[in-house]
């Protein structure tokens, strides 16, 4: 599809600069099967947002679980490598569209503004009303059937993406968001906007994940806090949430998500393994208390 | 708050075109409608009174890049402290990152307010000639969030371009959130007869990364912003006691140099890891003048000279 092909799409939803009046009034939409909506969120960018979205949903469908991974940053759009679906196409059915599966069993679908765009380099240059039209079609519109858990990759900051999505979602009850953050105090701030952010909209905080948090040398084993310590777990108590646990930089990782590789698979002895299916672990806990 | 934010979808005709309004990418856009009736059609008068603002400002550079958390903002305050070493400069940096501000914090200005003057706002010095402004000035408590739409982002990035009293500057840096989206689209039209320089572009040396920078670079070429070129930030960690590098973010497509020699654009330097680095930022010094051995200082000031010297064949 090409851009001016989708924007006719979009031609016919009415929306206006400043408000977004497109709460969804159908009960039983494409998300009525969706049984727990999660969303992974940061104020900071390159946190690991993405990664640890592609990870979790992969560990959950290790437990058995169907999963399906909604990637609502469409300026830098990730997710599709991180889980080797790039050039992967987007189809329309009766019911919207067909999101992308990325295993032959069909546990893990995915849908990105990835699919859409003719070329990997394309830019989106849009301003917020286009974005925003995006995502309310994104929410609504993708035919996921029956899944047990849809996360909600987005891309950093509380603007116009973050508004409409929680505003999207609302009529969906979404179970909350994981926060991601690195320990370095420059992160941590924009973190703590984003809690903010949380509360004035209502979204529940399942927890915050301290991502990068130390470095072991492969050589001397020695381990070195490249971007400090602890600044995840200290939000965490300050702010009276959960703390999920401390993901260390593992280069086996950043591997994976390069290739589109399973890495709780393919690595179960790596550093950041037992930091990951733990994450995992706490979700499917409270997810149960949820039901 | 309407008519002064002009929306530019991908194909977007532009707003003074005799398309406007009408071409088949104004379907859907909610700005179809001003455009059509030609209300529009005249430039906002905003972008003059910004080049009258800035005529006194000789450069003016941009810290880009599609992802998030590559550095830009470590880059920029660094290059802020590297180019005010010499006093005869006068260095302005402007952070027009609404939602996640980090320069205050890096350049050890945090609970800092911005003061009104009789001719504009006046910026917050770090010294005599190193001039900054955020929107962290601006706000009261580290927990407040900025949840502003587009359209109140750009109101404050026209305000941070018109009223910002910098007086005679050498060198106005501009540090932007991560995207090609509502900051980028201001600050590059409220910019477009100011003229700006050229951008710098932060990356990372992973794929991941490097897919979002390479739309970056289709941005600035669709929006005619010449390209300085390339920073590789976070290019390896040498581990402090066996000396031995690690990729942490493994170049698995052939990095920035790769990148660059198909793109045809100019690496300007890799920047290795350093933990001394975000210890600087986190407390608001220059890594530069701080930890002056590190080979990851070398890097960054080669780098700055680099731009030093596109700057100055711009003058001649």
């Amino acid at each position: 599809m090409t851009v001016g092909d989708w924007s006719t799409l979009l031609s016919g939803i009415i929306y206006g600069s400043e408000c977004s009046s497109m709460e969804s009034t159908q009960d039983n939409g494409n998300l009525a099967n969706v049984r727990h909506i999660i969303l992974v969120m940061s104020g900071k960018g390159g946190v690991g947002k993405s990664t640890l979205s592609t990870q979790i949903a992969l560990a959950l469908r290790h437990a058995g679980k169907r999963v399906g991974i909604l990637d609502v940053d469409l300026c830098g759009p990730s997710i599709p490598r991180m889980l080797n679906a790039v050039g992967k196409e987007v189809h329309q059915c009766d019911s919207g569209w067909v999101p992308v599966y990325v295993d032959q069993e069909k546990t893990i679908s995915l849908m990105s503004i990835g699919f859409l765009l003719d070329g990997q380099d394309d830019a989106v240059v849009w301003r917020g009303p286009k974005k925003n039209a995006m995502i309310n079609q994104f929410i609504n519109d993708v035919a996921w059937g029956e899944l047990d858990f849809l996360i909600v990759d987005t891309p950093p900051g509380t603007s116009d993406e973050h508004i409409s999505t929680v505003q999207a979602l609302r009529p969906f009850k979404p179970m909350g968001a994981v926060m991601v953050t690195t320990p370095q105090a420059v992160a941590v701030g924009d973190v703590r906007r984003e809690l903010t952010f949380c509360k004035k909209t209502g979204l529940a905080v399942i927890g915050i994940v301290e991502n990068m948090s130390g470095f072991v040398c492969p050589y001397c084993s020695e381990c070195s806090n490249i971007f400090s310590k602890g600044g995840g777990e200290e939000l965490a108590k300050y702010a009276g949430v959960p703390f999920l646990g401390c993901v260390p930089i593992d280069p086996l990782l950043s591997k994976s998500a390069e290739e589109g590789k399973d890495f709780i698979q393919e690595f179960p002895n790596s550093a950041a393994y037992p930091a990951l299916t733990s994450i995992a672990k706490l979700i499917l806990e409270k997810a149960a208390l949820t039901i | 708050m309407c008519i002064d934010s002009v929306y530019f979808v991908a194909d977007c005709p532009g707003t003074s075109s005799s398309e406007a309004g009408k071409g088949t990418a104004c379907q859907g856009c909610p700005n179809q409608s001003i455009c059509a009736s030609g209300a529009n059609s005249a430039p906002d008068p905003a972008i003059e009174e910004v080049k009258e603002k800035l005529s006194t400002v000789k450069h003016k550079l941009l810290v880009l890049s599609g992802k998030g958390g590559v550095g830009k903002s470590t880059f920029s305050a660094q290059l802020a402290y590297g180019l005010a070493e010499d006093e005869d400069k006068q260095i302005a940096l402007l952070d027009v990152d609404l939602c996640g501000p980090s320069i205050p914090k890096m350049m050890g200005l945090e609970n800092e307010q911005v003061h009104h003057s009789g001719s504009g706002w006046s910026p917050v010095y770090v010294e005599d000639n190193l001039a900054v402004m955020s929107i962290g000035f601006l706000i009261n408590s580290p927990d407040d969030a900025i949840i502003w739409r587009g359209p109140k982002k750009n109101g404050m990035i026209k305000q941070f371009l018109r009223d910002v009293d910098w007086g005679e500057v050498d060198y106005l840096i501009v540090d932007t959130p991560p995207g090609t989206s509502d900051e980028h689209l201001s600050v590059v039209q409220y910019l477009s007869t100011a003229c700006i320089d050229g951008a710098v572009i932060i990356t990372t040396p992973q794929e991941v990364s490097l897919q979002d920078v390479r739309k970056e670079i289709n941005f600035c070429r669709k929006v005619n912003v010449p390209i300085i070129g390339i920073v590789e930030n976070m290019s390896g960690f040498i581990c402090p006691k066996c000396k031995n590098k690690s990729q942490i973010f493994p170049p698995t497509t052939g990095g920035s140099e790769k990148m660059c020699n198909d793109l045809g654009i100019p690496l300007l330097g890799s920047i290795p890891l350093d933990e001394a680095i975000g210890r600087t930022c986190d407390s608001g010094k220059s890594f530069l003048t701080n930890v002056p051995d590190s080979p990851a200082v070398f890097s960054y000031r080669k780098i700055i000279q680099r731009i030093q010297e596109f700057c100055d064949q711009k003058n001649r």
